[in-house]
């Protein structure tokens, strides 16, 4: 009798087990945020100045699920666009770890058989499937973040979309050049001292639009700042990430940043007290002692366009890009704990200076390349075999970043920052 | 009472070996380890998510049957994991542990891409279409003819060698993406145009008709032909078939070669047929799945659809569940695992039989 009681017993414990796994997750969103400012850039709020029709649908195609933070900002920003029109889950399909193949098309395909009237992809390796899939129902729209071939290819359904991210990494470099301020008069660094580290993903425009405006941002407010960059070679690495954070804290790095996905570089910064700016959202709750600050792109308002495109009939853009101004960047608080005095004053200042069109990041008055300005530039915007320079990108003083199509195309290597590696 | 408990401690069941059941009572036992898979699932689903089961199942259907897109992508599934896993069965069958089939495949693959991407604007089509399938296949024996001809003369470990190849392929599939895409997404674009001849404008009705008639050939080869015979007595028993002059070389080699060459088939479908690309992922796991396809129909490719149709199945069903209900694929997975153990471990009853001890009950 003995092991039939044991055996029950077991059994209750294994379903109590179960029960309490289901009631987590429900008390997420309390989280005592002490230390952090309310944010200068927050998402701003979605207005609809339309009729949605009844049957309207959009479908969304992830690479990974809410696991992944770079999913994550998309599902987050899907949720509270469905939410802010009033869209049921039969109108928002979401579908999740869709990989970079054929079952992108796939996925495309059945989201147009339940209806859809857009449907969106999220990963750079989603282009050709869903040009694929474009060809094939040209009567639905079909939207893709980060993609690089809408301007060319010539598609009326097909459309690429991208933020100016470089904006907020801008903001956030004056956060950090700040702090260096303060790290000079307190007198822990020399002025020439004042060098920051970056972690990068890959050496694309990508990640090189984004470290530089980074450490342009800096540079505004700490003249004397410099940079070195180390690559991992992938977008998610926990281990190399936290090497390369290491390896530039070693080499003398006071301050560090990255634009990579995992917690890597901001857990090594923690570990050893040096000040981090973040990417993606805040980093806050596991690295109190020195999160500073995180930019990161909110794709509510283009998911938000899009919809009123359709629901209105009009066209959307082969390309979109938005910025501070659509709201599309956005940053997250500051830590007090950890921001130099001042910092918030600083960049409320240079946040209505991007609203007022004044300041450029790219400006060739601020930087420059082999000890000369910049006057010329040919960057590779059409995407072909080659990998052909094809378009002059300085116009009116200024490196016109985004303006030939949405995603980044800076690939510029300017003064004051060095490359460690070059990872492909 | 305490005194006689003391004295008797005998167990609380045992296991017996059961006589052979009939068919409709193996039936029976299959149907109930079913059911009762699906009743736990709901428990589950209820307890974790407050969803009602009942449309979970619902939904599950409608992800594998919804649309006819669906079912036809239910169908190009099916085939593959089906043409995979009649790859591996003939090995298996011969006990030889052949877990490289996702390498054999892959290499597969890559040789369909190469030729697709270096010849494809030199040759004609038919010639193109000849050079692939030859090279696909040829790429697929290589990739288990290695294994094979080292466990046949030294005697080595088939398991760790199939499965190293595996991250070789995987490798090779890797440093190709690298060397020739450079756009960074690592995602080499889709040449349609050097795919294999679409039927009745049905994308997948090729595949599905070649692995068909490859599942009947395969039947027809393990079943009626003698070298099938021999790969089942080099299975039962070495010592036996070297006792009847079965040469035990040549059969692992032979097996190994129709092995890899179906791999490489596989691999040709998927990539001349359906996906006109490669990526490391595009095997998507089947060399593994396919081990458990073939085990679970007893190495019997005509079972094999039914095995093969009810992972896929569960793999739609989950799909559909995860987008339907917005909730994490792992509850998708946490039902088919859940599915998957009782139709495995209802085998386990269909061989053994528990016995509750009787005495004790006397005793008291």
């Amino acid at each position: 009798m003995k092991k039939v009681i044991a055996l029950a017993l077991a059994l209750v414990l294994a379903i109590g087990v179960l029960a309490a796994c289901g009631g987590t997750g429900d008390n997420g969103d309390d989280n005592k945020m002490l230390g952090m400012s309310e944010s200068p850039l927050p998402a701003p709020e979605i207005t609809k100045d339309y009729e949605i029709k009844e049957d309207f649908k959009i479908g969304f195609i992830c690479l990974h699920d809410e696991q992944s933070t770079y999913d994550l900002n998309f599902l987050n920003a899907a949720n509270s666009v469905q939410a802010a029109l009033g869209l049921t889950n039969e109108q928002v399909i979401i579908k999740t770890n869709i990989p970079e193949g054929n079952e992108c098309y796939e996925a495309a395909k059945d989201l147009v058989n339940q209806g859809c009237n857009i449907v969106f992809a999220n990963s750079f390796g989603h282009e050709d499937f869903m040009i694929k899939a474009a060809k094939e129902f040209p009567e639905v729209e079909f939207c893709h973040a980060t993609g690089t071939k809408a301007h060319t290819e010539g598609l009326k359904n097909y459309h690429n979309a991208f933020a100016s991210i470089y904006q907020g990494r801008y903001l956030a470099g004056i956060v950090a050049g700040m702090k260096l301020n303060e790290m000079i008069e307190a007198g822990k660094i020399t002025a020439d001292q004042a060098k920051m580290g970056y972690v990068g993903a890959f050496t694309y425009a990508e990640v090189m639009s984004g470290y530089t405006s980074f450490y342009l941002g800096a540079k505004s407010v700490c003249p004397s700042v410099t940079m070195e960059v180390q690559f991992t070679g992938s977008w998610y690495d926990p281990t190399e990430e936290k090497n390369a954070a290491e390896a530039l804290i070693n080499n003398k790095c006071v301050l560090i940043s990255q634009h990579a996905d995992s917690m890597g570089a901001p857990s090594a910064c923690e570990t050893a007290g040096v000040p981090n700016v973040s990417y993606n959202g805040s980093t806050y709750e596991s690295c109190p002692e020195t999160f500073l600050v995180s930019s990161a792109i909110n794709w509510a308002p283009y998911f938000n366009y899009i919809i009123a495109q359709v629901n209105k009939g009009e066209t959307i853009d082969a390309d979109w890009c938005g910025g501070i101004e659509q709201g599309s960047v956005v940053l997250t608080g500051l830590n007090q704990d950890v921001i130099a005095e001042g910092t918030l004053a600083k960049v409320e200042e240079a946040i209505t200076g991007f609203r007022a069109g004044t300041i450029k990041v790219f400006d060739t008055k601020n930087f420059t390349v082999d000890g000369k300005a910049l006057t010329t530039y040919m960057a590779d915007v059409d995407t072909d075999a080659a990998y052909e320079k094809d378009t002059e990108a300085i116009t009116d003083g200024y490196f016109n970043e985004s303006a030939d199509r949405s995603a980044p195309y800076f690939d510029v290597k300017i003064d004051g920052i060095k490359l460690l590696n070059e990872k492909f | 009472m305490a005194k006689a408990e003391n004295k008797t401690r005998s167990p609380l069941f045992h296991i017996v070996k059961r006589e052979p059941l009939p068919w409709y009572g193996a039936l029976g036992v299959r149907a109930g380890a079913i059911v009762i898979a699906l009743l736990l699932s709901a428990v589950v689903i209820m307890l974790l998510t407050q969803k009602n089961p009942i449309e979970i199942y619902k939904a599950m259907f409608e992800g594998a049957f919804g649309s006819s897109n669906r079912i036809w992508n239910l169908l190009q599934q099916l085939s593959m994991l089906l043409c995979v896993s009649l790859a591996v069965t003939p090995a298996f069958k011969m006990k030889f542990w052949n877990i490289g089939a996702e390498g054999q495949v892959l290499v597969g693959g890559l040789a369909t891409v190469s030729v697709m991407m270096f010849f494809g604007d030199k040759m004609s089509l038919p010639v193109l279409l000849i050079t692939m399938i030859a090279a696909s296949i040829f790429a697929g024996i290589i990739w288990a003819l290695l294994p094979a001809v080292a466990k046949a003369l030294w005697n080595t470990n088939e398991t760790l060698f199939t499965l190293m190849m595996n991250y070789v392929a995987i490798q090779l599939i890797a440093y190709f993406l690298k060397k020739f895409v450079k756009s960074g997404s690592g995602v080499l674009t889709p040449m349609p145009e050097y795919g294999l001849p679409i039927l009745a404008d049905k994308p997948y009705l090729l595949n599905i008709i070649i692995v068909a008639v490859l599942t009947i050939m395969v039947y027809i080869y393990l079943k009626y032909s003698k070298q099938g015979y021999e790969i089942s007595v080099v299975g039962e028993s070495e010592n036996t078939a070297k006792y009847i002059g079965i040469n035990v070389k040549k059969v692992i080699i032979r097996t190994l070669i129709i092995s890899g060459a179906l791999c490489g088939i596989a691999g040709l479908l998927l990539v001349g047929g359906t996906d006109h690309t490669i990526s490391t992922t595009t095997a998507g796991g089947r060399g593994f799945t396919a081990i458990m396809v073939s085990w679970l129909a007893k190495f019997n490719p005509i079972v094999m659809v039914l095995t093969s149709f009810i992972i896929v199945f569960l793999e739609r069903g989950a799909e559909q569940v995860s987008s339907q209900f917005r909730i994490s694929s792992s509850i998708s997975d946490i039902v088919t695992g859940i599915i998957l153990f009782f139709i495995i471990g209802c085998e386990f009853f269909l061989q053994y039989k528990i016995v509750f001890s009787k005495h004790r009950k006397e005793n008291e």
